[in-house]
């Protein structure tokens, strides 16, 4: 164990474990907004990063841009941010429908038990990815430097950088617009309605199936955000990237309480700060493991996740 | 009923389609056996060819077949057969499919495997049928002292390589202060032990990541790099864990060297690094350069498989060359072909082939090259290292 | 009503085979168990046998291989379809099985001084342990309902894993090598050889039967209808009595000790572990088998068992046209899997009470 390195690094370990922790928690509210109102895992929901992940590197790559790009000047960096975004949303957004229509939907008109949808989950899942890894012949693709990391501004011997301090405001962001959308919207009012009580909600006159659709393309806007943050900080893709994210992001929409979106903001963050802090302490090989073991931990005393199960605080 | 009637068309249908496909398959096995002496016989390639890790072993596979393509167009027909079979890497999955290899009685030698792992699994069954293999990539030390008459491996162990990785940093980079790392993959730790033991008081700190696809965020081991204030990185490992390693510390902003060994010589490393940040990273290969040996084979090969040469191509492409010289020697049985093995003497573009009594390359024949990359995204010979 | 109708109406062929005399039943049954064993000669039956055998995998170690994955698909169907506790870290348990036996008997483990067993003697202390490591999972996690089990368990296979990979005494990738295969000779010859991988299966397949009556009995007694009653309502089984800590921690061993035998035979046959086999995916696999099969039947998890094993093996080495088949292989696995599921959501043999159930609920769901 090295705790004088934890000690010493322990700011830049804080900035970095938050940045990938804003990250993982856009990615949970997927598995977190269709839990809430089916009460299933998601188990496609990594690959519906995953297309995100690729559908923005080759629009950028439409652009000429590839892994040896130089950067480009602020105009354009924000220029291919934007379409970067709007192009992993459509993309993760239509795949999340995707997945729903063919793994799910007809799953749901015959009344499937839930194991059923699980494992439907889990072919569309593996189909997904296992096309992508043949397509792209299982290599890693580099991403190009749209933005250079740069120090923003420096807290004692912790510097912080423009992408970490993009990638946690873009992420409260997209969390407050999500938040306002499910409390305060008509359709968001539908979505809590179906969460609390499918049968009385269908009495009520709310589309249960337009519902879905509409959580599962939510999770999907949000998982494409997340993508994009994804790629500017790792910098590499591979089919296989939505699954191992994937892992992560379930346990910390379970460690904040599956079905509750700030459960899962709040998840995202403690899990991504936990496992760098982790890495600091015990070793990278070790990252995984901890938050592991955090999460058994803390269901043993909250067997519900820290913030309790409910959508939007519905079933409060 | 019309439902179940459409079931059962549905499920015939999948059936016979997974049959006619195993149909044509079964058919395809062309029956013009060539004539002439020494032919109709077969050189195996056993190792991944799907799965993740399919590109060192496709690398392989590719430098292999290209030798035996040489040789039947010098004989003038498909003299000797390209056996291929797929391990996926997996030592879980090698045994099944080396036993599928062993009941082909054509075969005459094997070039693989190319994983450790997958070495301990199958190597047995091999000895155990008595054909013999060249590995040009397995490289734990322990492969050789288990007795086995048919193993020889074509690349020196671990133990060459991580103290002239070593002495590379010491005497050509003269750092001072060098960070290890490694994947935990047996190659990777191994050769990462030997240069902590061989550097000992000018390593300032040490890592372990997970190994490649299952990790992708390694911003604690670039911040432990960063503050640890050494300006040259060992990372025991391959190319795909180095290539996101060395992308994520540039774009911290450290500026020291990335060195590692073969396994991370590969231009997939600045496929995904970018070549920039590449440029002036060092690989150790217990190999001599391609274009040292004065052949064709590095535009040979770009011309049939329309990519570059990767890890391992050039030694894969000798050690076919060095069943073909055995076979057209007349050794046509698997136990021939071992004998002649054992006094082979042999020239390719790699290297020199000689084997010891336990199937390793002779000690005196192993060389040791630094490579750099540079701004054409590949790494290119830099220098010979002198580890006496 | 035609006949065929008639015919599923009286429960189809299980029904049919319900109401034929004793006598009938064992030698159906008998017929059965000998085409099984006949299994590794399959490629020799004219016409349908090159269909059915793998081609680039030699075909009896397929066998052997289908036969751990229908011993895992047996005890998960035990802890997932019986008692109703999702698990997607099965392979945890086939890990501590074959690191078990890898630790006794390999001459690479730490204990290799002091122990160096046969495979046969270590058999029994790494299923004994397998048995530990599924209570040490079952005690903390009983009060964990559906998916928060589900993703506990994960994280426990994570754990083991992560372990086996970074901690000296597992050894990580360096692995475990020369672990000795069960004994046995026949004719000077050890029986259990490297080349032939047919005594392993039918190794494979007795503990498969011997498997299947030991858990038919405990489904037919009071642990069996105890596991029915949580599975279909927790707290109305606590209420009547059943004590659902006592057999839901019951599930838990007896799953982990069918896992267990798993990972023992697998080790025995390859004779080489490391860390890379043991990865999330095989849980995952195993438990889409035991679902698409028929969660809570027996002849489901077999077969669902043998299919996610089987199918993969079987498109190795096949080509249409140009394209290689097996580069796509779990791809079209993946899509196999939401046909079977979607065509049948109770599994490719149903347990008949699941099928029942659904059969109501199918009824409640408002026309669309």
């Amino acid at each position: 164990m090295d705790f004088s390195g934890l000690i010493n690094d322990f700011g830049p370990l804080t900035v970095s474990g938050l940045a990938q922790g804003a990250i993982i928690a856009l990615f949970a509210l997927g598995y977190t907004l269709v839990y809430g109102v089916l009460r299933l895992i998601n188990f496609a929901h990594s690959e519906v990063f995953l297309m995100g992940t690729y559908a923005c590197l080759i629009v950028w790559g439409w652009f000429g841009l590839n892994q040896d790009s130089a950067a480009p000047s602020v105009g354009g960096m924000l220029l291919y941010l934007a379409i970067g975004l709007i192009v992993a949303i459509i993309a993760s957004g239509l795949t999340a429908l995707a997945v729903e229509v063919v793994a799910y939907r007809p799953l749901r008109r015959r009344n499937a038990p839930p194991l059923a949808f699980l494992i439907t989950a889990i072919g569309a899942s593996l189909f997904i990815s296992e096309l992508t890894g043949v397509l792209t012949h299982r290599n890693q693709r580099g991403v190009p430097p749209i933005i250079q990391a740069k120090p923003l501004l420096t807290i004692g011997d912790t510097t912080i950088t423009n992408l970490q301090l993009l990638i946690v405001v873009l992420a409260l962001v997209m969390m407050f617009l999500l938040d306002r959308f499910i409390n305060a919207s008509r359709l968001g009012r539908g979505i809590r309605a179906v969460s609390q009580n499918p049968d009385s909600a269908a009495l009520m006159g709310v589309n249960k199936s337009r519902v879905i659709g509409l959580v599962f393309l939510l999770g999907g806007l949000m998982a494409g955000v997340a993508a994009v943050m994804y790629n500017l900080k790792i910098g590499v893709t591979r089919y296989d990237a939505g699954f191992l994210l994937g892992i992560d992001a379930f346990a910390a929409a379970v460690l904040g309480g599956i079905g509750n979106l700030r459960g899962a903001l709040l998840g995202g963050l403690l899990l991504g700060v936990l496992q760098a802090y982790a890495a600091g302490l015990f070793g990278s090989q070790w990252l995984h493991a901890a938050s592991f073991v955090l999460l058994v931990v803390i269901l043993l005393f909250r067997p519900t996740g820290l913030l309790g199960e409910s959508l939007g605080r519905a079933r409060a | 009923m019309r439902q179940v009637l459409a079931r059962a068309i549905g499920g015939v249908a999948i059936i016979g389609l997974i049959a006619g496909a195993a149909a044509c398959n079964s058919d395809s096995s062309s029956d013009d056996t060539a004539s002439g002496s020494n032919c109709g016989y077969k050189l195996a390639y056993f190792g991944a060819l799907t799965g993740s890790a399919a590109n060192l072993g496709v690398n392989i596979e590719q430098g292999f077949e290209l030798a035996i393509e040489q040789y039947n167009k010098t004989k003038g027909s498909t003299c000797i057969e390209v056996a291929k079979f797929d391990s996926q890497g997996e030592a879980s999955v090698a045994p099944g499919v080396a036993r599928s290899l062993v009941a082909d009685k054509k075969i005459l030698g094997i070039v693989g495997p190319p994983f450790s792992g997958e070495s301990e699994a199958a190597d047995p069954i091999f000895e155990a049928a008595g054909i013999p293999t060249i590995t040009p990539s397995a490289t734990r030390v322990s492969l050789a002292s288990k007795g086995w008459k048919t193993f020889h491996r074509a690349v020196a162990n671990d133990d060459a390589q991580g103290p002239a990785a070593a002495a590379y940093i010491k005497d050509n980079l003269k750092a001072t202060k060098v960070f290890v790392a490694d994947d935990q993959s047996a190659y990777g730790a191994g050769l990462a032990d030997v240069v902590k033991s061989k550097l000992g008081s000018l390593v300032v700190a040490t890592d372990k990541t997970e190994g490649d696809g299952k990790q992708a965020d390694f911003s604690a081991l670039v911040q432990k790099v960063s503050s640890s204030g050494a300006t040259a990185l060992f990372y025991g490992g391959y190319y795909t864990n180095a290539g996101i390693i060395r992308k994520q510390l540039t774009a911290a902003g450290w500026k020291g060297t990335l060195l590692g060994g073969d396994g991370m010589k590969d231009p997939g490393l600045s496929k995904a690094s970018g070549v920039q940040a590449a440029v002036g990273t060092v690989v150790t290969c217990p190999c001599s350069p391609p274009e040292a040996a004065g052949g064709t084979f590095v535009n040979d090969y770009k011309a049939k498989w329309n990519v570059d040469a990767g890890t391992y191509s050039d030694v894969a492409y000798d050690a076919a060359n060095v069943f073909l010289q055995g076979i057209d020697a007349g050794n046509n049985t698997t136990e021939k072909l071992n004998t002649f093995l054992s006094t082979v003497n042999y020239k390719g573009i790699a290297n020199t082939y000689k084997f010891t009594a336990t199937g390793e390359l002779d000690p005196s024949l192993i060389k040791v090259w630094a490579f750099k990359f540079d701004s054409s995204g590949d790494a290119k010979s830099d220098v010979e290292i002198k580890t006496s | 009503m035609s006949e065929k109708a008639n015919f599923r109406e009286n429960g189809g062929v299980r029904g049919w085979f319900g109401r034929q005399p004793t006598w009938v039943r064992s030698v159906v049954v008998a017929v059965a168990l000998v085409l099984a064993f006949l299994l590794p000669y399959a490629g020799d039956v004219p016409l349908i046998g090159p269909q059915i055998v793998t081609e680039g995998i030699d075909w009896p170690s397929a066998l052997f291989n289908m036969s751990y994955y229908v011993l895992l698909a047996l005890g998960l169907n035990v802890v997932v379809g019986y008692a109703g506790l999702l698990d997607l870290g099965y392979v945890g348990f086939f890990a501590v099985g074959a690191y078990g036996t890898a630790l006794l008997t390999s001459p690479d483990s730490v204990l290799y001084a002091d122990t160096g067993w046969k495979w046969l003697m270590a058999v029994p202390v790494a299923l004994a342990l397998t048995m530990v490591a599924g209570l040490v999972l079952g005690w903390p996690t009983l009060r964990l309902r559906g998916d928060y089990l589900a993703i506990v368990t994960l994280g426990f296979a994570e754990i083991i894993r992560i372990f086996a990979t970074s901690t000296t005494t597992l050894r990580g990738d360096r692995g475990f090598a020369s672990i000795p295969h069960p004994p046995g000779e026949w004719g000077g010859k050890p029986i259990f050889g490297v080349t032939d991988a047919v005594p392993y299966f039918w190794l494979g397949l007795v503990v498969i039967i011997a498997v299947i009556l030991g858990v038919r009995n405990l489904d037919r007694s009071r642990v069996g209808r105890s596991w029915l009653a949580i599975r279909e309502d927790e707290e109305a089984a606590e209420i009547m009595g059943v004590r659902t800590i006592k057999y839901k921690l019951w599930a838990f061993a007896i799953g982990a000790f069918i896992g267990g035998l798993g990972g023992v035979l697998f080790a025995g046959e390859q004779g080489f572990i490391n860390s890379q086999t043991f990865v999330l995916q095989f849980s995952i696999l195993v438990l889409a088998g035991v679902v698409m099969g028929g969660s809570g039947n027996m002849a489901g998890a077999i077969l669902g068992g043998a299919l996610i094993s089987y199918i993969p093996d079987r498109l190795r080495g096949i080509s249409l046209g140009d394209t290689d088949l097996y580069e796509y292989r779990f791809a079209m696995f993946g899509l196999v899997i939401i046909i079977i599921m979607v065509l049948r959501p109770q599994g490719l043999i149903p347990s008949r009470r699941r099928a029942m159930e659904l059969k109501d609920r199918e009824k409640e769901v408002a026309p669309q």
